[in-house]
């Protein structure tokens, strides 16, 4: 019971307190790029986590098994990118062949994950923690749907925003970086919220 | 040898092997079968993967065109070439007549107009449009700097030596740039097809426009009493062509005095019904004049008085019973 408590309480850290891209500032890039529609935000949030627990459990069982065994933690980066690669990889061909819908709904998100640093701070930080299996699965999950609450947010936000008067010189970006700067400090009030 | 090179070696190693042999296993066994002639309509197009069909990019067109959601002649930057040989791998005809290039709208180069002055400055027409209207005294000519020619992607845009640009429509696609470059609004888009154009855009009274250029529309009205089809309409002193009603019959041509419009096709001056008529009423139901008469599967006839020699009915018909004299023939 003790332990599904502490598994409970890393999700909900990790989506909330400790989100991957407000807090930790991590995928930036596609929060930024891919956020301008509800709808697609969804679906690169959906794309984004389910690559991430995949990714997580790969990661740990490469980490744990031949890294950490062979004593050769310097070669966490390069494995785990060519893990996350040849994931990514595998994943859209999977997907390809049994559901084309979702494959179709997905569409150019999956083989851009590749290069979402997210997915790749996730893989260095399962070893930093020290996570157990089932903990870096949930880490992993906990990561992607952090992610998706993010980006759909800020979607929903910039939506908005396209009726609203904003001045000529914030249009664009410069508008969204300061929405993403006050959701940040929004997401702060989170930081008191579990004292493990 | 330092065990750590070793298990490094080893274990890199191992876990590309591993993947790339998943990898290879899922190509293989995940493949996902897929209409062969996608890939060859692929390698047909261009490959440029520019959107200007309005799809995501080459592949992604040459799947619409294989799911028959997009013409084979949807890509405007292969040209007529692609098209047919997208054409050949669907097992359809090419249809080029839907493409759109650009017009220009002024036939006013340096020798017909008349100059208001000497401009000098940056030599560009937006440049020349915002300070003092370029040399010219026409306010809606052509201002002949070329900032058509410099934006066009297709080089499709030349300057010519009397100062205007000139379309070429092999080239041109129809993406529009130039037209949103022209800070007077002198281009537009036309069909490919259309072989009349009424190039000037002056809103000037008749007496303005004679005294500025020699080309200039005088809002006359010949045009528009002479068309057949009611195609021209003469509005805010300028006469406007409206393309899908014009049946390229060149009478408007003929009656402007100022030779404003031009036609670019051969006048026609007879057409007549010959003996393989078969009575089919194509050309019948293509003629915008209602000129030619008969029953089914009786020879028709074409009323010369009604007739305005467009030769819609040439191209309708399919036995070539259909003759056409043209005006430079004997």
């Amino acid at each position: 019971m003790e332990e599904f408590t502490q598994i409970v309480l890393l999700f909900i850290s990790t989506v909330l307190i400790n989100n991957f891209v407000l807090i930790r500032f991590l995928g930036i890039c596609p929060f930024l790029g891919v956020s301008k529609q509800v709808e697609t935000a969804f679906s690169m949030g959906l794309a984004t986590t389910f690559v991430m627990t995949l990714t997580a459990a790969a990661t740990w069982m490469i980490n744990t098994f031949i890294l950490e065994a062979l004593n050769l933690p310097f070669l966490q980066y390069v494995s785990f990118i060519i893990v996350i690669a040849s994931l990514v990889q595998f994943v859209e061909m999977f997907i390809k062949k049994t559901s084309p819908v979702l494959y179709k709904a997905l569409g150019i998100f999956l083989p851009l994950i590749t290069t979402n640093c997210a997915i790749m701070g996730l893989a260095l930080l399962i070893p930093l923690n020290g996570y157990s299996f089932i903990a870096s699965v949930v880490f992993g999950f906990g990561a992607g749907v952090g992610f998706t609450l993010a980006i759909v947010l800020i979607a929903g936000l910039r939506e908005k925003l396209e009726f609203g008067d904003v001045p000529e010189v914030l249009k664009g970006v410069p508008v969204t970086l300061i929405i993403a700067g006050i959701m940040a400090m929004a997401f702060m009030g989170f930081s008191g919220l579990i004292s493990m | 040898m330092n065990p750590t090179y070793l298990y490094s070696l080893i274990s890199m190693g191992g876990i590309a092997a591993f993947l790339a042999a998943g990898l290879g296993f899922a190509s293989i066994h995940f493949k996902v079968e897929q209409d062969p002639r996608v890939g060859k309509v692929e390698d047909a197009l261009p490959g440029a993967n520019c959107g200007a069909c309005g799809y995501a990019g080459c592949s992604a067109f040459a799947e619409a065109v294989v799911n028959g959601e997009a013409p084979v002649g949807g890509c405007p930057v292969g040209g007529d070439k692609t098209s047919s040989e997208i054409a050949d791998i669907m097992g359809a005809e090419a249809d080029s007549s839907d493409k759109i290039v650009a017009e220009l709208l002024c036939g006013g180069g340096i020798k017909e107009t008349t100059k208001s002055g000497k401009y000098q400055g940056i030599e560009t027409c937006e440049a020349a449009h915002s300070v003092n209207g370029g040399e010219k005294e026409c306010q809606y000519s052509c201002l002949g700097f070329g900032d058509c020619e410099a934006i066009c992607p297709f080089d499709a845009i030349e300057m010519s030596e009397n100062g205007l640009p000139q379309i070429n429509p092999e080239k041109c696609t129809g993406c529009g740039k130039c037209i949103e470059e022209c800070p007077r609004n002198i281009l537009l888009l036309a069909p490919l097809s259309a072989e009349t154009h009424i190039r000037c855009s002056s809103h000037n009274t008749g007496k303005i426009v004679r005294k500025s250029c020699e080309v200039g529309c005088i809002a006359c009205g010949l045009c528009a009493k002479t068309c057949p089809v009611d195609a021209i309409e003469i509005k805010d002193n300028l006469a406007i062509i409206d393309y899908e009603k014009c049946v390229n019959c060149g009478k408007c041509a003929e009656v402007c005095p100022t030779g404003t419009i031009e036609f670019e096709a051969k006048v026609i001056e007879k057409v007549e019904i010959n003996d393989n008529c078969v009575g089919c009423t194509l050309c019948a139901k293509a003629c915008p004049v209602d000129a030619i008469e008969g029953e089914v599967k009786k020879l028709h006839e074409i009323d010369q008085e009604k007739c305005i020699q467009c030769g819609l009915c040439f191209e309708a018909c399919n036995v070539n019973a259909v003759d056409i004299f043209y005006k430079d023939e004997d």
